[in-house]
C-alpha cells in the first residue's frame, strides 16, 4: 500500500436526506430543518430583525448627540421611563443603547447574520456537497443562537435595562453590579446570551471546516475552491480559536460578578468602604477579551471580503486578479490577527516596547490588506463591469476598506492612538473599514445569492437608489466623525454641552446624526424590496448572473440534498470568464476541458 | 447501507470526492472541537499564569516557608495530605490521581483497540475500566477538595488577629485569594470535563453493551470519545504542572 490506501466511502447519510425529504412534516422543513440553505435563511432573518434594533439603537444616541436639548417626549410610547418627564433621553439609557448596538452590530448582524448566513448557504452549494457534514449540529447552532438572541432581547425590556458598559464589557463596570444601572441583571443576561452565543458558533464552525475539508465534490481542490468558500473557511476557523477564549474569560467575570472570586478586581472602593476582592487585574480581561475582540473584527471582515471577491469577479467578467495572492493574503491576515491584539490596549500602561512590537505587527496587516484592496480594482481593471446591485455594494465596500483602512495605519502607531484612543475617530475608522465594509458584503451578499435563495430577483432599480443612498449616507455619517476625533471628542460621552471648546462641533454632529436617519431610511428601501421580492419578484433564470460556480447548476429551488441527481464534479477553477477562445464569456466549473477544446490553454486536460 | 471500497490515489487525496484525512467528519468535527477547548483552557492558564507572576514569590528558604498573603504558596507545602493518614506526604496524593487518569486513558486505548477489532466483550471490558478511571479520578479530586476547603486547624492568623481556616472563593489560609479562586475554577473547569467523559463514556458502554455498533459495522464512536478523554487527561497534566509541580 505504498502508494493506494483503501477506502470506506458511504453514502448512506445523503442518499437518507435526499430520500426523506417529502416525508418531512411542516415544522421539521421550515422550523426545526436540517437543511443548510433553511438554516441560512433562519441565521438571515434574525440577522435582518437585529440589524433593525441595532440600527433604531443609533439612531436615538446619535438624536442625544446631534440634538442635545431636544425634546424626546415623542419616544415615550416605545421607551417608557427612559425618557424623563422633561423629554431627555436618560443616561444611563445612552449608555445601554451605545452598548447594546455595539454587541448587537458586531455578533448578532456582522458574525451571527453575515457568516451564518452565507457560510451555512453558500458552502455546500459552492464545494458541491448535500448538506453540512452534520445537518444536526447545524440546526443546533442557529437554535442555540436563537436562544441567545431571546435572551439578549428579554434584557432590553427589564428594568434596569440591559448591559451598559461598553461592548466590550471591561471590569469593573461589568463585573460590580453596583457600578451601573445596566451591571446588574442586564450584564448577566449579555454574558449568558454571549456564552450561548459561542456555542452556536462553534457549533457552527466546526461544521463549515468539516465540511470544506471532508465534502468538497470530485475535482473540487483547494485551489480550485471560489475565495468566498476560503473566506468562510477561514472565518470559521479564526472563530473556533478566538471565541473560546472569550468564553473562558466570560466565565470567569460569571464568577467574580457572582461568586466573589477576585480574577479581574482589586483594591475596589464604594462609598468608602473597601470591597472584598483582591489581587486580580482588569487589564488581563482586556487582553483576554481583545484575544478574541481582534480576530472578531476578521471573523466580521473576511466574509465580507469573500462575497466581493466572487461578485467582483463575475460582473467584472475577468479572472479574479491574483488569485493566489487572494488566498495568501486572507492565511496572512488570518495568523496576524491573533498576534496584534494589544493594539487596542496600547493606554494600558503596557511596555512602550511591547507596544512597539504590536504596532509593528499591526501595521504588517497593511500589506495583505493592500494586496486585497489592489487585487479588487485590478479585477475590474477594464474588465466589462456589469453594475448589478450586487456590484454596487462589492464596489462600495472595497471604497470603506480603503478610506476606513488607511486611518487604521494611523491607529496602529501607538504613539497617534495614545492621542487618538476612544476617540470619534476610532469610532469613524472601525465604522467604515469593519462595520460599513462587512454591512456593504452583507448586502451585496443578498442581492448576489437572493435569486438562489428565493428562485425571484429583486428589482434593480430599488437597488441602485438603495445603494446610493446608504453609501452617500455612511460617508455623510463617517467622515465627519474622524474630525470630531481629532478635536477630541471622547466615545460614549453622553452630551458635550458642557466644553466650551465643542461648541463649535455641534452643527457637524447635527449633520452626522441627520445623515444617519437618512441612512437608516434608505434601507426601508431595501427592506421593501427583500420582502416584495420574496413573494412578488420576477422569477429568476438559471443563472442569472452567468456566474460559474456550482450552486447555480442546481435547480431553481433546490430541495434539501440540492441536486436532484448526481453531484457535478469540477474541472476547473471558478474564474474562467471572458477565456480567450471560449464561445461564451464564462465558462462554470463543472465543464470539462474536452468539451471546451477551442479555449484551452496548454497543459489543461481533463483527469484521466 | 451501502458501503463501498474505492482505491484512494494518494496524489487525489486533496482532489475531492473523498475524505482527505482519512477522518470521518464526525471525528474531525471531535479534533476540532478539542482545538477549541484546547483553547478555553489556554484563556484559563494564560490567566493563571498572569495571576501568578502578579503576585510575589516567597522570598526565604523552603523549610523557612509559611502561609501568608503577601506570596504565593509553594504548592509542596499546601497539598501534603494522603487519605487515611495524617503523615506529611507532599504531592503524593495528586501523583495518586494523576496516575489513575492516565491509566484510564491505558483502558481506553484498549477499548478503542478491542473496538477495531470489532471484539465487542474486549470493548465493554475495557471502557467499563476506562468509567471506573473516571469515577476513581472523580472521587480522589472530591477528598483533595473537601481537605482544601477545610484547611488545618491551626489556620492561619491575620494582622487583625483574626483566623482563616480552609479556602472559599474569597479568602483562603494559603495565600492570596487568586490561589484558591484559580485552583477551584481550573480544577474544577477540568473535573467537569471529567464528569461529561464519564458520562458520555457510560452512554458509549451501554450502547456498546446492547450491539449497537455491532450493529452499524464499526465502533468508531468508542475512537470519538477516546480522543475527547485523551485530550481531557492531557489537559490534566498541564493543570497538574502548573498548580502542583512549578
Amino acid at each position: 500500500m505504498s502508494s493506494t490506501d483503501i477506502h470506506l466511502h458511504q453514502h448512506t447519510a445523503h442518499g437518507h436526506a435526499h430520500d426523506e425529504h417529502h416525508e418531512l412534516p411542516w415544522i421539521r422543513k421550515y422550523v426545526f430543518s436540517e437543511d443548510h440553505k433553511i438554516i441560512a435563511k433562519q441565521y438571515l432573518f434574525t440577522g435582518i430583525f437585529w440589524a433593525l434594533i441595532g440600527g433604531a439603537f443609533s439612531l436615538i444616541f446619535r438624536l442625544q448627540l446631534g440634538f442635545p436639548g431636544a425634546n424626546l417626549s415623542w419616544l415615550k410610547p416605545v421607551l417608557h421611563g427612559w425618557i424623563d418627564n422633561g423629554g431627555k433621553l436618560d443616561p444611563d439609557f445612552y449608555l445601554a443603547l451605545v452598548t447594546m448596538h455595539g454587541t448587537i452590530m458586531v455578533f448578532f448582524v456582522l458574525t451571527a447574520g453575515l457568516s451564518g448566513t452565507f457560510s451555512n448557504f453558500l458552502i455546500p452549494l459552492q464545494v458541491g456537497a448535500r448538506d453540512m457534514a452534520s445537518g444536526f449540529l447545524n440546526m443546533l447552532s442557529y437554535w442555540f443562537f436563537f436562544i441567545s438572541s431571546v435572551i439578549m432581547l428579554w434584557s432590553l425590556f427589564i428594568s434596569t435595562g440591559p448591559a451598559a458598559g461598553g461592548w466590550t464589557v471591561y471590569p469593573p463596570l461589568s463585573a460590580l453590579p453596583q457600578a451601573l444601572l445596566g451591571s446588574g441583571a442586564g450584564m448577566t443576561m449579555w454574558l449568558v446570551s454571549m456564552a450561548l452565543f459561542i456555542v452556536a458558533l462553534l457549533l457552527g464552525g466546526i461544521n463549515y471546516i468539516t465540511t470544506v475539508i471532508n465534502l468538497r465534490t470530485y475535482g473540487m481542490t483547494f485551489t480550485r475552491l471560489p475565495l468566498t468558500i476560503w473566506a468562510f473557511f477561514l472565518t470559521a476557523i479564526i472563530g473556533l480559536l478566538s471565541f473560546p477564549v472569550l468564553f473562558s474569560a466570560s466565565l470567569l467575570l460569571i464568577f467574580d460578578r457572582s461568586f466573589g472570586t477576585s480574577f479581574f478586581l482589586s483594591d475596589i472602593w464604594i462609598d468608602g468602604a473597601p470591597l472584598a476582592h483582591e489581587g486580580g487585574s482588569p487589564v488581563l480581561f482586556q487582553h483576554l477579551f481583545w484575544f478574541l475582540g481582534h480576530p472578531e473584527v476578521y471573523i466580521v471582515l473576511i466574509p465580507a471580503l469573500g462575497i466581493t471577491s466572487e461578485i467582483i469577479a463575475t460582473n467584472s467578467r475577468k479572472p479574479i486578479f491574483g488569485y493566489k495572492a487572494m488566498i495568501v493574503s486572507m492565511l496572512a491576515i488570518t495568523f496576524l490577527s491573533f498576534i496584534v491584539w494589544a493594539h487596542h490596549m496600547f493606554v494600558t500602561g503596557m511596555n512602550p516596547f511591547l507596544g512597539s512590537i504590536f504596532m509593528i505587527l499591526t501595521l504588517i496587516i497593511a500589506v495583505p490588506s493592500a494586496v486585497k484592496a489592489f487585487n479588487y480594482i485590478t479585477t475590474m481593471w477594464r474588465g466589462n463591469l456589469i453594475f448589478t446591485p450586487a456590484m454596487m455594494f462589492s464596489i462600495g465596500l472595497v471604497s470603506f476598506f480603503i478610506s476606513g483602512g488607511l486611518t487604521g495605519i494611523v491607529l496602529g502607531n501607538s504613539a497617534a492612538d495614545i492621542q487618538l484612543h476612544d476617540t470619534y475617530f476610532v469610532v469613524a475608522h472601525f465604522h467604515l473599514v469593519m462595520g460599513s465594509a462587512s454591512f456593504f458584503g452583507m448586502l451585496a451578499g443578498v442581492y448576489h445569492w437572493f435569486p438562489k435563495m428565493f428562485g425571484r430577483m429583486m428589482d434593480e432599480k430599488l437597488g441602485y437608489v438603495h445603494f446610493w443612498c446608504t453609501f452617500v449616507g455612511i460617508y455623510f455619517v463617517f467622515f465627519p466623525l474622524h474630525y470630531i476625533g481629532l478635536a477630541g471628542f471622547p466615545r460614549r460621552y453622553y452630551q458635550f454641552t458642557n466644553f466650551d471648546a465643542f461648541q463649535t462641533f455641534g452643527d457637524l454632529n447635527m449633520f452626522v446624526s441627520i445623515a444617519a436617519i437618512f441612512t437608516f431610511a434608505a434601507q426601508m428601501l431595501f427592506l421593501f424590496n427583500f420582502f416584495w421580492s420574496i413573494f412578488k419578484g420576477r422569477v429568476a433564470p438559471a443563472n442569472p448572473w452567468r456566474s460559474n460556480t456550482l450552486e447555480w447548476t442546481t435547480p431553481l429551488h433546490p430541495e434539501h440534498g440540492n441536486w436532484p441527481g448526481e453531484i457535478p464534479h469540477v474541472y476547473r477553477w471558478p474564474y474562467d470568464y471572458s477565456k480567450p477562445g471560449a464561445a461564451e464569456d464564462f465558462i462554470p466549473q463543472h465543464i470539462p476541458y474536452s468539451q471546451t477544446p477551442s479555449s484551452n490553454l496548454p497543459g489543461e486536460k481533463d483527469p484521466d | 447501507m451501502a458501503t463501498t471500497v474505492a482505491i484512494v490515489d494518494k496524489k487525489k487525496l486533496w482532489y475531492g470526492g473523498v475524505e482527505p484525512l482519512r477522518a470521518s467528519y464526525g471525528k474531525l468535527m471531535m479534533w476540532f472541537f478539542l482545538l477549541s477547548d484546547a483553547l478555553t483552557f489556554s484563556g484559563l492558564l494564560v490567566t493563571y499564569g498572569f495571576s501568578r507572576f502578579s503576585h510575589d514569590i516567597f522570598g526565604g528558604k523552603v523549610k523557612d516557608f509559611t502561609f501568608s498573603d503577601l506570596w504565593w504558596p509553594i504548592p509542596e507545602r499546601v497539598f501534603t495530605h494522603f487519605p487515611f493518614t495524617h503523615a506529611n506526604l507532599p504531592l503524593l496524593f495528586v501523583g495518586l490521581m494523576t496516575f489513575i487518569l492516565i491509566m484510564s486513558s491505558v483502558t481506553m486505548v484498549l477499548a478503542v483497540e478491542a473496538g477495531q477489532r470489532m471484539d465487542k466483550e474486549d470493548a465493554k471490558k475495557w471502557m467499563l475500566w476506562t468509567i471506573l478511571g473516571g469515577l476513581a479520578f472523580l472521587s480522589c479530586q472530591a477528598w483533595e477538595w473537601t481537605i482544601f476547603i477545610t484547611g488545618s486547624e491551626e489556620g492561619r492568623i491575620l494582622a487583625d488577629g483574626s483566623k482563616v481556616v480552609g479556602a472559599n472563593l474569597t479568602m483562603n489560609e494559603y495565600g492570596p485569594p487568586l490561589f484558591a479562586d484559580l485552583f477551584f475554577f481550573i480544577t474544577g473547569f477540568h473535573g467537569t470535563h471529567v464528569l461529561s467523559g464519564v458520562v458520555i463514556n457510560v452512554i458509549v458502554f451501554y450502547n456498546i453493551c446492547i450491539g449497537t455498533y455491532e450493529r452499524i459495522g464499526h465502533y468508531e464512536m468508542v475512537e470519538k470519545v477516546g480522543l475527547y478523554w485523551h485530550f481531557v487527561d492531557l489537559v490534566w497534566v498541564f493543570v497538574f504542572t502548573f498548580f502542583y509541580l512549578v
